[in-house]
């Protein structure tokens, strides 16, 4: 970009090393942010790399941006400002594994992937089956604080990251948490490092609490014809004893676009409202007979019109492809748009009404993914990118946010065409929580040099 | 205090909620640890808008304030450690709102531990964080501290339980963090106050989140010749993977002093019992019982009992949860530590803690959630004697350096308070000191909100303060 400042290559050189930076416009783009430019990469080795270059950027007023995969620049607004991609994938090591314990700790650069291939020959696994599952890595993963499946029985990763490493914008590495499972030593600074778009600093290593593999795992779906009958699932499994270890529901047009065998029940095919009910569960013998058996009743008494339990190969199918909801979403528009909303059970049925009408009111086709644990992903599917479809587009997000102030939810649009991001700010209105957002923004970089203006209310 | 003051404090919440006379204060001096730090003055808010009458009066006047449950904290949090101002939540004890089909509570600060659990019961319900002081402590402390207890093993600790705040700040204003939802944008604020220890704000409400209650449950007790074989025993159990609701240690000198107090059913000659817990539905809980037998069995357990029904399981609960007050017993003043530990480094960390005891000459008795490595040695000493209280405290720092050089913390449930600002160095450097700190001054700028807590005071950094000698008759942990 024009306005980028002028970064020094002969500096990150003498930082990283040549073949370890780059100013060429050819390999920039891959590091690109909403359109945006920066004026240079630099990967570095090792955690004192990295706070020379982020001592680099503060002298220089450098704005930077820490990626790894780069699958998920896009989630967050344009900064203001963009200079320097600070590329953290060379900090790929596994830095200490105790399995007896149940803990690891990993360069933040290190891929998911590799680090699930770690756990798994001692039965063991991080219960994180997020998207881009092929590439993304432990740091974009967490900066981005994306959620999966599991989150239904494990939680999400502020539920089990122990601890973190991390560079904050005084060019300082610090740490919050530590390596064991339980633990009030300190501010939890680590777990503010979640989701937080990569405004903070540079998260250079991760610890984690891993959770023993099950003995078997299973799948279950059940078609219903309307919402309301998943929806009363759903409240059923709540109440009841079972504990699945993924509990979605899906509409129809979602469960096409996820796999042609997530349908059920013929007769649904042709009708625009069917839904699905996706679980999985784990255990041995008597435990998945009674999942089967209960879930199978569940099924029955809310009128579903079909129901199966899945196999473990359909079980590991269906996962895969739930996990991979978002970026499966994002390739069958060219506009996807696609809301996060996070409320209540009891909240459900209003809300995916709500958000139907004014969808259709836009004239817009949709999906709709519910997982159980309290997040709506609805997805805004225009035949065309154009500039109509961006008017409707940010009409109907404008309406969603404006229901969710008056109706007590909330709304954030992580994903979407950058042309809207012109329209609106993803992240809806800022709160009255945002004066201390500011502070903690301030704490840990005051020179404002992480991702300038990416986060809620222009932080 | 002042009576100009006092008699300001008075004007705003009404005499009867303000107390001044050190007879009054007396109380207020101690919470369930060894620390002392008098107030000159505790109010009893009876909402949020007389908590922010506080807060604005101790800016005005630039007066220390402090915020206080149940007393019950085990690191001096609760304590005014500058003097100043304590404000007891003791009045602000409703229950806002059971939300059963969505698994939440709205409570406020007040609200004892136990009154959530008994208040969600009918909706097959509870709040999970169980501390030995439930029966007394409240959510307010248990969020501030992030309070632990036997069943965090499978549930986690209070952080994990905690979706929204309300909270009055250091400068007077109101601010709500979270809600009811799962989670909210912007940074996650309320994980960054669950476990402040009350030095970033006061909380005025809390949104928490119910956890079921399971369909069955079995309660094991396995009884051990050999301390050794007991804690390879839990370090088997989680390298096998299983993870039970509840995995509890007493070595035999703990489980002696409880055995002829409470009558649990421990066997007065075993070297160590482990109380074992395991819930969730009917069809697992047996396998998953038997599976733990088995791994006991291996390990040399001489016996291994199940509990046969609800009255049995609350016995040998009752040992465990009294366990302090069993110690309470046997010596006037004792010193209960809180480290944690890699799990893997259980059996020798407890053979170095016996080698400490020995080389410093006391008796230390171990009783702890074995299952997350969260340790609680007991370390008897005789509290007329300043020299032998000045020794306990070096013996439990060379416990707490042990856990640190093996990988741990030097809390695990307890908090850092007054008791361990100086042992912060050992586990944080200057730049995560100076990050840390920067949030309490960018909340608290002037300090007032419990001052003197978590953070090694200046200079001083890393040097062993000498306490004030503790009074025989308020241990009651």
């Amino acid at each position: 970009m024009s306005d980028s400042r002028k970064v020094s290559l002969s500096q990150l050189t003498g930082v990283v090393g040549a073949g370890n930076c780059s100013i060429e416009p050819g390999e920039l783009a891959a590091y690109a942010v909403d359109g945006m430019r920066p004026a240079a990469v630099a990967r570095p080795a090792s955690q004192g790399e990295a706070v020379e270059l982020v001592r680099y950027a503060i002298a220089e007023k450098l704005a930077v941006v820490p990626c790894g995969a780069r699958t998920k620049l896009g989630m967050a607004m344009p900064p203001r400002q963009y200079d320097l991609a600070i590329d953290v994938s060379r900090l790929n090591t596994l830095v200490a594994y105790d399995p007896a314990d149940l803990t690891v700790s990993v360069s933040a650069g290190m891929p998911l992937r590799d680090l699930q291939a770690i756990l798994a020959p001692h039965r063991q696994q991080l219960p994180l089956t997020v998207p881009f599952a092929s590439s993304a890595t432990v740091g974009g993963t967490l900066a981005t604080g994306v959620d999966s499946p599991l989150r239904q029985l494990y939680g999400t990763a502020k539920d089990f990251v122990l601890g973190m490493e991390f560079i904050t914008g005084e060019g300082v590495a610090a740490k919050g948490g530590g390596r064991v499972v339980k633990n009030v030593t300190g501010y939890d600074l680590h777990k503010l490092f979640i989701g937080s778009m990569g405004t903070l600093g540079i998260m250079t290593r991760v610890n984690f609490k891993t959770f023993p593999m099950p003995a078997e795992r299973r799948g279950f779906m059940a078609a219903f014809p309307a919402a309301a009958q998943a929806l009363a699932m759903l409240r059923r499994i709540a109440e009841s004893p079972l504990a699945p270890e993924t509990l979605e529901v899906a509409d129809l047009r979602l469960a096409e676009i996820l796999s042609r065998n997530l349908l059920i029940g013929s007769g649904d095919r042709s009708s625009a409202a069917g839904w699905a009910l996706l679980a999985g569960f784990s255990g041995r013998g008597e435990v998945l007979e009674r999942y089967a058996r209960d879930l199978t009743r569940m099924a029955e008494k809310t009128q579903a019109s079909a129901c199966r339990v899945a196999d473990e190969r359909e079980r590991a199918e269906m996962w895969a492809r739930l996990s991979e909801a978002i970026p499966l979403l994002l390739e069958s528009s060219p506009a996807a748009t696609i809301i996060e909303i996070t409320t209540v059970p009891s909240e459900f049925g209003k809300v995916l009404e709500q958000v139907r009408q004014i969808a259709e009111r836009h004239a817009l086709q949709t999906a709709k993914l519910v997982r159980a644990a309290g997040v709506i992903y609805f997805a805004l599917l225009p035949v065309t990118k154009d500039a109509k479809s961006i008017e409707q587009l940010a009409g109907a997000c404008e309406e969603i946010f404006k229901g969710a102030e008056n109706d007590g939810y909330r709304a954030v649009v992580p994903w979407c065409p950058l042309e809207l991001k012109s329209r609106l700010n993803i992240w809806g209105r800022a709160e009255n929580d945002f004066p201390l957002m500011q502070k903690v923004k301030s704490a840990f970089d005051p020179h404002g040099i992480f991702g300038p203006g990416r986060f809620v209310g222009g932080l | 205090m002042q009576s100009a003051l006092q008699r300001e404090l008075e004007r705003l919440l009404g005499a009867e909620n303000v107390l001044t006379t050190p007879e009054e204060l007396r109380l207020y001096e101690y919470d369930g640890s060894v620390e002392q730090a008098g107030p000159d003055c505790v109010v009893f808010p009876g909402d949020r808008d007389d908590v922010m009458r506080v807060m604005e009066f101790a800016n005005r006047h630039g007066v220390p304030l402090v915020g206080r449950g149940a007393g019950t904290g085990l690191s001096g949090g609760a304590l005014a450690r500058e003097g100043g101002i304590v404000a007891v939540f003791s009045r602000m004890n409703r229950i806002l709102e059971i939300d059963a089909e969505n698994q939440r509570a709205i409570v406020q600060p007040g609200v004892v531990n136990w009154d959530v659990s008994s208040a969600a019961k009918p909706f097959g319900l509870h709040f999970a964080p169980d501390p030995s002081s439930q029966r007394a402590c409240t959510i307010g402390g248990n969020v501030l501290e992030n309070a632990g207890g036997p069943h965090t093993l499978a549930y986690g600790v209070t952080a994990n339980h905690v979706l929204g705040l309300e909270l009055v700040l250091p400068d007077g204003s109101v601010a709500r963090i979270g809600g009811k939802a799962a989670e909210t944008p912007g940074y996650d604020l309320t994980s960054l106050l669950v476990g402040s220890e009350g030095t970033l704000a006061l909380v005025t409400e809390a949104t928490l989140r119910l956890v079921k209650l399971p369909e069955a449950v079995a309660t094991l007790l396995a009884v051990f010749d050999a301390v050794d074989d007991a804690t390879r025993t839990v370090a088997d159990i989680t390298a096998r993977g299983i993870t039970p609701a509840a995995c509890e240690m007493l070595d035999g000198w703990t489980l002696r002093a409880v055995e002829e107090w409470i009558h649990a059913g421990y066997p007065m000659d075993s070297a160590a019992v482990l109380l074992l817990e395991v819930d969730g539905l009917r069809e697992a809980v047996g396998p998953h019982a038997d599976e733990i037998a088995e791994v006991c069995r291996a390990n040399h357990a001489r016996e291994v009992r199940r509990a046969r029904d609800e009255a049995e399981r609350d016995l040998l609960w009752k040992g465990r949860k009294n366990a302090f007050g069993a110690v309470g017993r046997l010596s006037p003043t004792y010193y209960v530590q809180d480290g944690v530990i890699p799990r893997s480094k259980l059996p020798e960390t407890l053979r170095r803690i016996a080698e400490i005891g020995h080389e410093m000459g006391f008796e230390i008795g171990n009783i702890f959630h074995a299952g997350d490595g969260n340790l609680h040695p007991i370390i008897l000493f005789d509290g007329r004697d300043p020299l032998q209280f000045q020794r306990a405290v070096t013996t439990a720092d060379k416990i707490i350096e042990h856990c640190v050089a093996v990988g741990g913390a030097i809390t695990g449930e307890h908090g850092v308070g007054m008791e361990k600002d100086r042992l912060m160095p050992l586990l944080f450097n200057e730049a995560d000191l100076a990050l840390m700190t920067g949030i309490r001054d960018a909340f608290n700028p002037r300090h007032l909100l419990n001052p003197g807590k978590i953070f090694p005071s200046g200079k001083g950094c890393g040097e062993i303060h000498v306490r004030p000698l503790p009074q025989a008759d308020a241990r009651t942990a």
